[in-house]
């Protein structure tokens, strides 16, 4: 038997890498250009989310654990309001990140790399969370089905 | 001089012509009952609305639109659409007549609320004149990044940006304590007194699924059959006592 998505499979096969690498630019690029944490998130969740639809949910599942998702959800608030917490033990107030570094510019550099970091990890695994509970909820849709 | 430019620019038609799009969507969606074609138009709204961001120069909200309403929302519409019927059923008129009379009063308020909007790209709108040019300013010195935007949103806007991350934080939390991880929330079933009623009715995508729906659709209709047979019974009591009461 022939499989009736092999052009789907191998379009999406080459494309979920450039997707996740698009993401990781949207991130680190995001002090030059439009993007940042909430949209770098969504495009790699997005990414998965695409290998999840063509692969199957089981393969997805292998692909990026579940227990990722309550690993990633929680560390990526921890690591916000961690920042938060560490420029208060530094002297400054909460969030304000100049104390980071002896150039408070640079203190801002990576205070801000550091908040987009835990927006991008709550970000992704909420929505791969929400794509999983909903996904597994339901039989796979028969090919005549739709 | 500044007015006249801005009338023969040719990203108005642009404007116009993406708006029109929007609203032949936007009553497609409306007309249609196929749940299928109704989340792709969403999608496709979504796109369009992006494309006229864009003509805004509004980039990073055009940015967001694109990934969160065209990509992840549609999704997630689908897959919702999937636990519910196709199509959905009709609406009679007179169940219409009081959304209706809602959608044109807050239209109607929203036009009245034009004639107090600044224009756009007005130098002395609040957006341009209040704390907006303070964060341009400084965020130069200050912060040394070219994206105004990502200084605001990550550094003087930190707080904000906080909330939001514990907001989604908080909604994946309230997805996987309602609905579980695999599912699983599915497979748990409801004990009325004691009485073990129905089989899991929300299986989970894997391989043992279509024996598992084949053991739902026999032991539901035996359940069924069970509850008309005892419903039959009572019946019969309840004439038996009727007749002794005679």
């Amino acid at each position: 038997m022939h499989d009736p998505h092999v052009i789907l499979k191998v379009i999406s096969k080459f494309l979920v890498p450039f997707i996740a690498l698009f993401a990781f630019y949207v991130q680190f690029h995001g002090d030059f250009g439009p993007g940042g944490g909430f949209q770098a998130g969504v495009i790699l969740a997005s990414a998965v989310i695409l290998y999840a639809l063509i692969f199957g949910l089981e393969a997805a599942k292998k692909a990026f654990p579940p227990s990722w998702v309550r690993i990633g959800m929680s560390s990526g608030v921890l690591l916000y309001g961690g920042t938060g917490v560490l420029t208060w033990i530094l002297g400054g107030d909460f969030l304000s990140y100049g104390v980071l570094a002896h150039d408070p510019a640079h203190g801002q550099h990576y205070g801000i790399i550091a908040v987009e970091l835990g927006v991008l990890c709550s970000v992704t695994t909420v929505m791969i969370a929400i794509f999983y509970a909903f996904g597994s909820r339901q039989p796979e849709v028969d090919e005549d089905n739709w | 001089m500044m007015l006249s430019s801005y009338a023969v620019a040719p990203t108005i038609i642009l404007d116009l012509a993406l708006m029109a799009i929007l609203i032949i969507v936007a009553f497609s969606i409306v007309r249609m009952r196929s749940l299928f074609a109704i989340v792709m138009l969403q999608g496709v709204y979504s796109l369009v609305s992006a494309a006229w961001f864009v003509s805004l120069d509004a980039v990073d909200v055009a940015f967001t639109e694109a990934a969160v309403g065209a990509g992840v929302s549609t999704v997630l519409m689908l897959a919702a659409m999937l636990l519910a019927n196709r199509k959905s059923d009709p609406v009679p008129i007179s169940k219409q007549i009081a959304p209706l009379l809602v959608v044109i009063v807050a239209g109607l308020a929203m036009f009245y609320a034009i004639g107090d909007m600044p224009a756009f790209g007005d130098v002395n709108s609040p957006a341009n004149t209040g704390v907006g040019m303070d964060y341009i300013e400084r965020t130069t010195k200050e912060i040394h990044i070219p994206n105004v935007v990502t200084a605001v949103l990550a550094s003087y806007r930190g707080y904000d940006t906080f909330g939001e991350a514990v907001v989604i934080f908080s909604a994946g939390l309230g997805v996987l304590l309602l609905l579980g991880l695999n599912g699983n929330a599915g497979r748990w079933t409801a004990s009325p007194s004691g009485q073990h009623t129905y089989p899991p009715m929300a299986p989970s995508a894997n391989s043992r699924l279509r024996s598992s729906r084949d053991n739902i659709k026999s032991v539901t209709s035996s359940a069924v059959k069970k509850t008309s047979v005892s419903t039959a019974r009572k019946s019969k009591k309840k004439r038996f006592k009727d007749k002794g009461d005679n």
